[in-house]
């Protein structure tokens, strides 16, 4: 007789090689300088972070890499109470947007040195950035971002980034 | 620099899926190294067993026990087999209609050499010693005299 | 039905492995080059729909990275199916018979190279009864060719004269992967990779990306000198159970042909998407192609072979002929799953 409620194992496993490609693997190298660079769009003017080869909006080719400040603005952010897998930073955390100035877009990252609750909209922070010998091709290379300790941006700054 | 990053990534996932009663059965029954097909409404056996016929759309839920030993229909002989494959020695995948169904199982056929495999040539299934209830219960077909 | 036409086609040139660029990257310029062709104003076109399986990168939602190629601002009118994009191109037909839009961009995107492809394309099948057993693609096409076989109506040589043929004709495509003087006795010698398949009959494995524009009515021939006019498209599903089907042939091939229209006329040409050499001898029987009518001039899914796109590359391959004035009437076919499952007819005409 069978169990209507029996399930079968199906467990799928794929190996694959990741391609970061020409633009992220060229900003990928550079934050192993940290420098943090973004495309401006000839057509719309707008920098992107990370690099890219074509403008989302305008669909046109990026024009030159452009250097962006590796401090910025929290636009956004949320509090993460439940701990996943593979997690550092223990909950409660902020994890938040972070428009680089320079940038018309923002990055995401964690905000850390200042207490979850206090992270806001405006607060003005800079990137911590991991010793030399801990450097790689990767986001990671920032540890993560803190607060400046400058006055808030004020809201007209980045009403339009959000 | 020249040239672009590359990284390994693993796509990983443990996923379970729910049989209902058609495949409940099925599964249920290999486990008992027995086999069940369905019968549609024009007394076709289909072989696993569908929960819809496929011409009709009808619901099917007249199971029926076909034999465990079948024919070879078509086949392709694996000299190098992959990790993933269900033999690691030389085998063939086949279709296999077993006697009473209508329509062909697919799976591998364990035979010494490729010259050994010929459509038409009779299989049996060498059932698993723990069996599971699942496809891999049968751990592959032999040629059976 | 509105009048619908091709009026512009590119192409990636198909290589084994695109190593330093993303598939956005391979596809931007092939879109802006379709777009350049069309005479249409990308901004004006007013149906994108793309052709894509994220299972090649294994990335969920790796399709929507494409877009940064498209500029997807102000919001455009989207839409994407996870099949090759032969199928995006019949939706986008589909959606300039609303008459509401008169333009669409179309395109696909794929590298194989990233993933075992031949474990990948093992996940579209029953994950109940065969998947479990991961039978890979090359030894599910096995099974098919073997039956062929046993038909008596074609040999092993026969797929190794069908392999030389496509890398012969390949020459003239700059697009192709597999290209050269191929001589079918120097191919037969080759082993198997799953008897009896050998590797000439199998497709290389291969990275890129294709881009068509579509176009309705006065809009078709304002901006097209000879556009290639979509007189008739059809796609037709058979069972997926494999040992349900006779796998000698493509009732789903004739069914769609016959609803395309395919049988009114004879094609000049007919470009047929056969990854597998002896799935060519299976789908040239369904369509009764006349003597005269040159198959595969691209060379077709033999020379280059980027899953998701060799559909749709067979449909802008035989539309380019007809607006180049090569080809009077062409068919065009394009294939999805195992051993044939599911098969497009389109007929082109100038």
């Amino acid at each position: 007789m069978s169990d209507p409620y029996a399930v079968v194992a199906r467990p799928v496993r794929l190996d694959y090689t990741y391609t970061a490609g020409t633009a992220s693997s060229r900003f990928l190298r550079a934050i192993m300088q940290r420098r943090l660079l973004g495309s401006r769009c000839p057509s719309c003017a707008k920098v992107y972070v990370p690099l890219r080869t074509s403008c989302p909006t305008c669909g046109v080719e990026m024009g030159e890499d452009v250097a962006v400040s590796d401090r910025g603005i929290v636009t956004t952010f949320c509090i993460v109470n439940i701990p996943f897998p593979g997690m550092a930073v223990k909950p409660p955390f902020a994890a938040a947007s972070v428009l680089l100035d320079g940038a018309d877009i923002p990055i995401f990252h964690l905000i850390q040195e200042i207490p979850a609750e206090e992270v806001r909209m405006g607060l003005r922070v800079e990137a911590v950035w991991r010793p030399d010998d801990e450097m790689e091709p990767s986001m990671e290379s920032i540890r993560h971002f803190r607060p400046t300790g400058e006055p808030d941006a004020p809201f007209e700054r980045y009403k339009d980034h959000l | 620099m020249a040239d672009a990053l590359t990284a390994p990534h693993i796509l990983e996932y443990p996923y379970t899926r729910s049989v209902g009663p058609v495949l409940g059965a099925f599964f249920g029954a290999l486990k008992e190294r027995r086999i069940l097909g369905v019968r549609t409404a024009d007394g076709r056996v289909l072989v696993p067993p569908q929960e819809y016929d496929p011409e009709t759309g009808a619901a099917l839920d007249e199971l029926v026990e076909v034999a465990d030993a079948g024919v070879v229909t078509t086949w392709a002989w694996v000299a190098e087999p992959r990790p993933k494959h269900p033999l690691q020695e030389p085998f063939a995948f086949a279709l296999v209609r077993l006697d009473g169904a209508d329509t062909a199982l697919l799976h591998a056929v364990a035979a010494p050499a490729m010259d050994a495999m010929a459509t038409g040539m009779r299989v049996r299934a060498r059932w698993r010693d723990e069996r599971s209830g699942d496809i891999t219960d049968i751990v592959c077909f032999e040629p059976a005299p | 039905m509105r009048e619908v036409a091709i009026v512009a086609f590119a192409q990636t040139p198909y290589v084994r492995s695109e190593q330093e660029r993303t598939e956005t990257e391979m596809l931007a310029p092939v879109i802006r080059e379709a777009v350049g062709r069309s005479g249409i104003d990308a901004k004006a076109i007013g149906f994108t729909v793309s052709g894509s399986s994220d299972y090649l990168a294994g990335q969920p939602f790796a399709f929507v990275q494409a877009l940064d190629a498209v500029g997807a601002w102000p919001p455009i009118r989207e839409s994407h199916v996870e099949m090759d994009g032969a199928w995006a191109l019949y939706e986008a037909w589909l959606r300039l018979q609303c008459g509401d839009v008169d333009s669409a961009l179309v395109y696909a995107f794929g590298k194989s190279s990233l993933g075992d492809i031949r474990d990948v394309l093992t996940l579209q099948l029953d994950p109940y009864c065969v998947a479990p057993l991961w039978p890979d693609s090359v030894s599910v096409a096995a099974l098919q060719a073997r039956a062929l076989l046993d038909s008596g109506r074609y040999s092993e040589r026969d797929f190794a004269a069908v392999a030389a043929r496509s890398r012969r004709d390949a020459r003239a495509n700059p697009a192709a992967q597999l290209a050269g003087d191929a001589d079918a006795d120097a191919l037969f010698a080759e082993p198997y990779v799953v008897a009896p398949l050998r590797k000439h009959a199998c497709p290389p494995i291969s990275d890129g990306a294709a881009a068509v524009v579509l176009a309705a009515g006065e809009l078709a021939r304002r901006v097209c000198e000879r556009p290639a006019w979509v007189r008739g498209i059809d796609h037709r599903i058979e069972p997926h159970q494999l040992g349900m089907r006779d796998l000698t042939r493509s009732p789903s091939t004739r069914l769609a042909a016959e609803r395309a229209g395919a049988f009114d006329a004879s094609p000049d040409i007919a470009e047929l998407h056969a990854p597998f050499a002896h799935q060519e001898l299976i789908l040239r029987d369904e369509l009764a192609l006349p003597a005269g009518t040159a198959v595969n001039p691209s060379g077709g899914a033999l020379a280059a072979n980027a899953v998701m796109v060799a559909g749709l590359a067979r449909i802008g391959e035989a539309a380019q002929r007809v607006m180049a004035g090569e080809a009077r009437r062409a068919l065009a076919h394009a294939t999805s799953g195992p051993c044939l499952q599911q098969n497009l007819v389109c007929v082109l005409e100038a």
